[in-house]
């Protein structure tokens, strides 16, 4: 029993980090856009279309890396647009968001159908626990080394958040426009900015989707992954580090399934894979009653003023 | 005016900026918001600008900013003239301004505020090399304020002494204060000001400060000009002036109604507003109202003061029934009162909210309908509760618009198209055009002209004379010192201390106010 304890453990720890990891780059994506005072609901589009762009470019070139970048580059294009949609007087970030998660999922179905049967390279991962000889460890940390670079940049924005005047400019522009103007900031093309970069990394952590976990293209590969990823934000209150502490308890919410069945374990499977969804329900109810939360939250946010 | 001498400076370590604008001269469209304004401040002055609401006190304070570009006019600093096409400009010359609200990031320490601020921030900021440079500039200033703690918990006197720091930070040798201690307790009012004063006696500053305060001016300025629709109408030496003088070159030669009197009230008169224990939070879930019992006799007013921020607008929330209590009663006549309108109605309890266009009309709806609100369900205004006829609401309407003066294009305008002062009529002659046993008032003269506010002060006077219980909540010590029969003073959403006007004075206020 113990023994069987531990293989479900192991393997809840190894798909905690394999499922984590897109959460943490469409996360730290939204958390960057949200520091700047902008909501980009888009990201749910963003990431399925960066999963199709990233797989067909690795299939296309044979290189698994070139995909990443077409991912990250697929977000790029959809967060600036949603950007500079958002600069026009008077337009709604929320409206323009969920107009864009529409425009990405739907582009990617349109141009993705040719790429949902072809195999693309994928990305190598990092076996890190090999040398135990223990079978299961050995599966379960075979590391993605986008995993090492999520966790990077979370540490890298966090740090950057606090010591770099950039980061300091985007806090200002997200807690007070008034004061970004007085200094001389131009709050549109901050948040413009932010918006593509954040839409950068959702666009990576779409590509890890379709070239490590599960692996593939087809439509139904996200599955509200981008959208849970927005709610999360709120949970880990804008902080990067938490961001990626929470991506790791959702991811291994979801691991809760494959583990059991692991073992045997095969009753409601459906059931413990609704977890993640559930678990955002509670995260949701939790947290947008928690005064933490509204305290933490950036005062140019639309859902705060 | 003639330029005026440089108080007593050392010439050997003067670092403030001498700024004078000549014939300044601002229009906006057909109207002249300011006609050739001459204002001269010596290195090392401190001066005053005196004025009431909209005699152009800010707009020429932004010309010299760069904020508006003027008409006609020059600005010159340090004799030479110069052009400021934005706030930078002017922030190279060593002028920099604090405004009425803050802007400061409120998630930002103090430190990231002001390194943040500096035009030469580096991309990586060295926090080591960055404290040290801080605290060496702090030992040289005269005011603490804690810098690493974010901005947001800081209290409102502290976030004004970092905004004022912010500017010397930045170099500013010409500080310019736009009414800076409307958010101080007078205690720490005088604190600031008499720093900044020595500040400016020993030559490292230049302040021009907007105020309608006379006691500040007296206290702390050297020189003053006065201000009317956009023209200079008098200044200097602030010790050749008096206050009566001060106050008749701004009022001009307007007729300023008499003030009520107060007529004499029994002490046995009977409990009618009684508050026991209440308590309410903030939007943010914190207590701002924190066990208030307070009770208003009949025919009396009390006023609350208390520096803004202090559970004073939550607690007029409470009883508008715009904010939800967590504990504590409310009675009226010993009944129990719940804010809402049929027992608004049943205890004839009528109110003038602050900022009464946001918190007592529906903007878009006509100066007719909103004067409707109390009425339009009951006859005549309405047949069965529910059909509603607009004969008798306009007609009613007609009537208190004549008897309330208010000025409107017609009674179908949006009441959002009103100047503030005829909003602020519109509401009191719907709320107090009836019988009135309660009174709820905040801050009724806020940003009104002096003729508006002895008008509305004169109308909550009569309530109280015809027996109306009042709650007169402001921020303005002043106007309760002159309308309230009782003071409390609110401080961390408590009432701090309770007195007669008659037995207490402005310093046992200002100390209860700041807490003590």
């Amino acid at each position: 029993m113990t023994a069987q304890l531990a293989i479900v453990l192991t393997a809840m720890l190894g798909g905690a980090i394999r499922v984590s990891t897109p959460f943490i780059f469409v996360a730290l994506g939204e958390t960057l856009t949200e520091k700047s005072g902008r909501i980009n609901l888009g990201l749910e589009g963003t990431l399925v279309l960066g999963a199709m762009l990233g797989y067909a470019t690795a299939y296309l070139t044979g290189s698994p890396w070139l995909g990443v970048l077409a991912g990250g580059g697929a977000g790029v294009l959809l967060g600036t647009l949603h950007g500079l949609l958002c600069s026009l007087p008077r337009v709604n970030d929320i409206a323009v968001g969920i107009a864009m998660m529409t425009l990405g999922t739907g582009l990617a179905f349109f141009f993705g159908k040719p790429f949902i049967q072809p195999e693309a390279p994928h990305l190598p991962s990092i076996p890190l626990a090999d040398w135990t000889g223990d079978p299961a460890l050995a599966v379960a940390l075979r590391v993605n080394p986008l995993f090492f670079v999520g966790v990077a940049a979370a540490l890298v924005m966090a740090w950057g958040f606090r010591n770099t005047r950039i980061g300091l400019v985007v806090r200002t522009t997200g807690d007070s426009a008034a004061a970004a103007l007085a200094m001389g900031v131009s709050v549109n093309r901050v948040r413009t900015l932010a918006t593509a970069t954040g839409g950068f990394l959702a666009g990576i952590g779409g590509a890890f989707l379709s070239l490590y976990y599960p692996g593939s293209w087809n439509e139904g590969l996200s599955s509200g992954q981008g959208l849970m990823a927005v709610a999360l934000v709120i949970f880990a209150r804008w902080s990067p580090i938490r961001c990626v502490l929470a991506a790791l308890l959702f991811g291994a919410a979801g691991a809760i399934g494959p583990a059991l069945q692991s073992v045997g374990v095969t009753q409601g499977y459906y059931l413990f894979n609704a977890a993640p969804y559930i678990l955002t329900l509670l995260v949701m109810v939790g947290s947008s009653g928690s005064k933490d939360a509204l305290r933490a939250a950036p005062g140019e946010l639309s859902i705060t003023r | 005016m003639s330029p005026l001498p440089a108080t007593a400076t050392s010439a050997a370590a003067v670092r403030a900026v001498s700024v004078a604008t000549q014939g300044m001269t601002k229009r906006f469209g057909g109207f002249t918001a300011l006609d050739d304004v001459s204002i001269a401040v010596p290195a090392g002055g401190f001066h005053v600008l005196l004025g009431e609401n909209g005699a152009g006190k800010s707009t020429l304070v932004k010309c010299m900013m760069g904020f508006y570009q003027p008409d006609a006019g020059t600005l010159v600093v340090d004799g030479t003239p110069v052009a400021v096409r934005n706030p930078r400009d002017a922030r190279a010359l060593g002028i920099g301004m604090v405004y009425q609200h803050f802007t400061l990031v409120p998630s930002l320490t103090g430190a990231e505020n002001l390194v943040i601020s500096r035009a030469d921030a580096p991309a990586v900021i060295n926090w080591g090399r960055e404290r040290e440079r801080l605290a060496a500039f702090m030992a040289r200033m005269p005011f603490r304020v804690p810098l690493d703690r974010p901005v947001a918990s800081l209290a409102a006197g502290e976030k004004q002494k970092l905004e004022i720091l912010k500017l010397l930070y930045l170099d500013g040798r010409f500080l310019i204060l736009d009414e800076p201690t409307s958010v101080l307790t007078p205690g720490e009012a005088d604190e600031v000001l008499g720093l900044l004063r020595d500040m400016t006696r020993r030559g490292d500053l230049s302040v021009l400060m907007i105020s309608h305060k006379f006691r500040e001016v007296t206290a702390f300025a050297d020189a003053v000009s006065v201000l009317r629709r956009g023209a200079l109408v008098g200044g200097g030496r602030v010790a050749d002036m008096t206050t009566d003088g001060m106050a008749r070159l701004m009022i001009g030669d307007t007729p300023v109604r008499e003030q009520a009197g107060r007529a004499p009230v029994a002490a046995s008169r009977q409990t009618v507003l009684d508050l026991a224990g209440l308590v309410a939070d903030d939007d943010a879930g914190r207590p701002a109202v924190d066990g208030v019992s307070l009770k208003v006799r009949a025919g009396e007013i009390v006023g609350i003061a208390g520096v803004s921020g202090n559970g004073q607008a939550a607690l007029v929330e409470v009883l508008n029934g715009q904010r939800p209590l967590r504990d504590g009663r409310i009675f009226i006549h010993n009944e129990p009162f719940e804010p809402v309108r049929r027992d608004f109605d049943r205890f004839r309890v009528f109110g003038l909210p602050e900022e009464p266009l946001k918190n007592a009309a529906v903007p878009r709806m006509s100066v007719a309908e909103n004067i409707a609100f109390r009425a339009f369900d009951k006859p005549p205004a309405a047949k069965f509760g529910w059909w509603m006829s607009p004969g008798p609401i306009r007609a009613r309407a007609a009537a208190l618009v004549e008897r309330y003066k208010v000025k409107t294009a017609s009674l179908d305008a949006p009441i959002a198209t009103l100047s503030g002062g005829n909003v602020q009529r519109a509401i009191l002659a719907r709320e107090l055009s009836g019988e009135v046993d309660v009174l709820v008032v905040a801050n009724p003269c806020f940003g009104l002209d002096f003729a508006s506010v002895a008008e509305i002060r004169a109308q909550i006077m009569e309530q109280r004379n015809r027996g109306a219980a009042v709650l007169l909540v402001s921020e303005d010590l002043d106007e309760i010192l002159e309308l309230a029969d009782r003071v409390a003073v609110m401080s961390e959403g408590r009432i701090a201390y309770t007195a007669p006007v008659g037995d207490t004075d402005r310093t046992t206020i200002g100390r209860h106010m700041a807490g003590h």
